[in-house]
């Protein structure tokens, strides 16, 4: 692991390399605290920029920071205006607005800082014990079971939508499969489902249906609702002051700092469960073990309650990289487009990473490292400023962010129709919002399917049809574990409302 | 009927028009030596049209549970109260999008961008033109030249008639 460490570090310190994770965090921190861009939208939005540096460490590097930016950013706006600009931050909003009504914004402000630090920091270190021994596991998979694998992963991602929202996940899931398959396909080199038209014939390009799905909504629903951008701007100005804290309240806060690294670490890892459930849940249970006073001050301006979500969501984005990297399997919007990111610049994650490239591997363990004490040092001094963005009318914002996505998608295939396809699917997507239909699994299945195909296309090969299902004990055991994932919140949601009807009937 | 049943019908559209492709129009084109491999093209959008005939049934066919009870989430939309948001703009951005998509490459890149940017400011209630303008001018000309210079990626700034 030594060897590994020193590899990154003379990888990802690089006069360039840092160069990116200052730009990444900075970016991120800017575009993230814009109430309604989340992270999936400005790093869709960065692609581009992304892939057109080429080097695949310096554009994962890049990316990571504007992750790790915009988680940090989103809190901004949750403290100052009570306006979450990422949902993995509504939770921080819970105790950070009523601490900076009371008069602690700068307080607030610093907590939510070294809280993400903590939570980073310790998420890297905890994704470097992790990594390496589950690629060496994954080294073990074939085919097979790379197949059954994502069809788990895309089960847990539909079976962790909701309740009532299983459903529905899965007909975007299998939405995004269909998507997937229109082109011509790697089994053979017929095209499929272009209906005749030359456009089509490579298939939809993934920055444009990314772009699509969660830019261009976010900023037609910001069209239609200026409530959702505007709620209490004024106190936005409101001058920062006073940004210490106490020696007492480091006490308090370091115990819930520790618990919640680990435990938004390893609800990060598991598919479909991400920042925002992490940093919910870490609030929850912060507040179910405090005592006594302590719980009631929850809610209220509470730093226990602050620390929380922060810690938790900035662990959890570091564990949602652990399956990315050694599996190869996305389990987030976020880590999805990540992995459309890197299938451009011709680097495949999986097991092989860490044998392969080593260094990209390792740079981006730590740049994260890098990109936290950027976070920290940086941000810190520069807050009060940094919250000015705040006040850029909505009148200039959103016809730049419609301009950022139709120039991301056209840059990738320097193609108009891409524009109009663009248009095109971000109707739908604002459609399927209004809804309430989920559209990161339509993302994941989108960029899971051609993989998806095509281990299925081999073990099917191998096995001459579908006896490999029988004959790989594992593979059979994940097939059965994805059932079951998809059937028990159904079946639980199905026993809940037969239950309520009875209710209602009177039997 | 719910906005969500209406779209699951529509998926089950989309499915019975990807199934018959699959089904009926694909393997005919299959050269005979590919026939003997257990696994063809079609193979796996088949598995997808089942798979999604299924769901977009059970989607169609269970009732939601009621949200009455629910709070509306912060700055979501009510459909019901769908006349009291600006959907007219919304629609109208759509618009400028497309006409940008048709003009970018026949206006060139600087041309089109400062009149989306402006445009859709207008569509938007902004009526400082003093700075509205200079701020779209500068920013369309820094952003065709980091993509074309700094990036490499050829844009063709100027309306087709110049260059």
């Amino acid at each position: 692991m030594l060897e590994g460490i020193l590899i990154g570090l003379s990888a990802a310190v690089t006069p360039f390399n840092l160069i990116m994770v200052v730009m990444g965090c900075v970016i991120g921190t800017l575009i993230g605290m814009l109430p309604g861009l989340g992270p999936m939208s400005i790093i869709a939005i960065m692609i581009p920029v992304a892939i057109g540096i080429g080097d695949p460490t310096a554009a994962l590097i890049l990316l990571s920071g504007v992750y790790y930016g915009a988680i940090f950013g989103g809190s901004t706006s949750s403290i100052l205006l009570n306006a979450p600009g990422v949902a993995g931050t509504v939770a921080t909003s819970f105790d950070g607005y009523p601490m900076a009504r009371k008069g602690q914004a700068g307080k607030a402000l610093t907590i939510a800082a070294i809280a993400s630090f903590a939570g980073g920091t310790i998420g890297a270190i905890l994704l470097m014990i992790f990594a390496p021994a589950l690629s060496s596991v994954a080294l073990l998979f074939h085919s097979a079971e790379y197949f059954a694998l994502m069809v788990v992963g895309l089960s847990a991602i539909a079976a962790f939508a909701g309740t009532g929202q299983v459903a529905k996940a899965l007909m975007m899931t299998l939405l995004g499969l269909m998507l997937g398959t229109v082109g011509e396909g790697a089994l053979s080199n017929t095209p499929r489902f272009t209906f005749g038209m030359m456009e089509l014939q490579s298939g939809f390009s993934f920055i444009t249906l990314a772009m699509a799905m969660f830019a261009l909504p976010e900023a037609l629903f910001l069209v239609m609702n200026p409530a959702r951008a505007a709620n209490g701007s004024s106190d936005g100005s409101g001058k920062i002051t006073n940004m210490r804290i106490t020696k007492e309240e480091a006490r308090t806060i370091a115990p819930v700092i520790g618990r919640q690294s680990l435990q938004g670490f390893f609800i990060g890892v598991l598919p479909g469960a991400g920042a925002t459930i992490a940093s919910f849940l870490g609030y929850a249970v912060e507040r179910n073990i405090a005592k006594g006073a302590e719980q009631e001050e929850f809610g209220k301006g509470s730093i226990k309650g602050l620390a929380a979500p922060e810690t938790a969501n900035n662990a959890a984005c570091t564990g949602s990289f652990v399956p990315l990297l050694t599996l190869g399997i996305p389990g987030s919007g976020t880590t999805a487009i990540l992995l459309g990111a890197l299938l451009a610049l011709n680097v495949t994650p999986g097991p092989r990473l860490m044998t392969d490239t080593p260094e990209v591997f390792w740079a981006v363990i730590i740049s994260m490292y890098l990109g936290n004490l950027v976070l920290l040092i940086l941000n810190l001094p520069l807050i009060p400023y940094i919250a000015k963005i705040l006040t850029i009318p909505r009148t200039f914002l959103i016809p730049f962010i419609l301009f950022f996505t139709l120039m991301g998608s056209y840059l990738g295939q320097n193609n108009s129709t891409e524009l109009l396809i663009l248009v095109g699917f971000g109707v739908v997507a604002t459609i399927l919002r209004f809804a309430d239909f989920p559209l990161a699994p339509l993302l994941i299945g989108f960029i899971l399917g051609t993989m998806l195909e095509n281990n299925f296309a081999r073990a099917m090969q191998l096995y001459r049809g579908f006896d490999f299902i029988l004959e790989r004990p594992m593979t059979l055991g994940l097939l059965v574990l994805a059932l079951i994932l998809v059937v028990l919140p159904s079946y639980r949601g199905y026993r809940a409302r037969k239950r309520a009807e009875g209710v209602a009937d009177g039997d | 009927m719910a906005l969500d049943r209406w779209i699951a019908l529509a998926f089950i559209a989309l499915c019975c028009i990807y199934g018959y492709a699959a089904f009926f129009t694909m393997d005919d084109q299959l050269p005979p030596i590919l026939q003997r491999n257990p696994v063809w093209p079609s193979t796996f959008p088949k598995i997808l049209t089942v798979l999604g005939l299924f769901i977009g049934l059970v989607v169609l066919f269970t009732s939601n549970p009621p949200t009455d009870g629910a709070p509306a989430k912060d700055g979501a939309i009510d459909l019901s109260r769908l006349g009291d948001y600006h959907v007219g703009q919304a629609v109208a951005l759509l618009v400028l999008m497309v006409a940008y998509a048709l003009t970018l490459r026949p206006l060139g890149f600087v041309g089109s961008t400062v009149a989306f940017l402006v445009l859709g400011a207008i569509i938007l209630g902004e009526r400082r033109f003093h700075i509205l303008i200079p701020v779209t001018v500068i920013a369309a000309g820094s952003i065709w030249y980091l993509v074309q210079e700094v990036l490499g990626i050829f844009l063709r700034p100027w309306p087709f008639m110049f260059m």
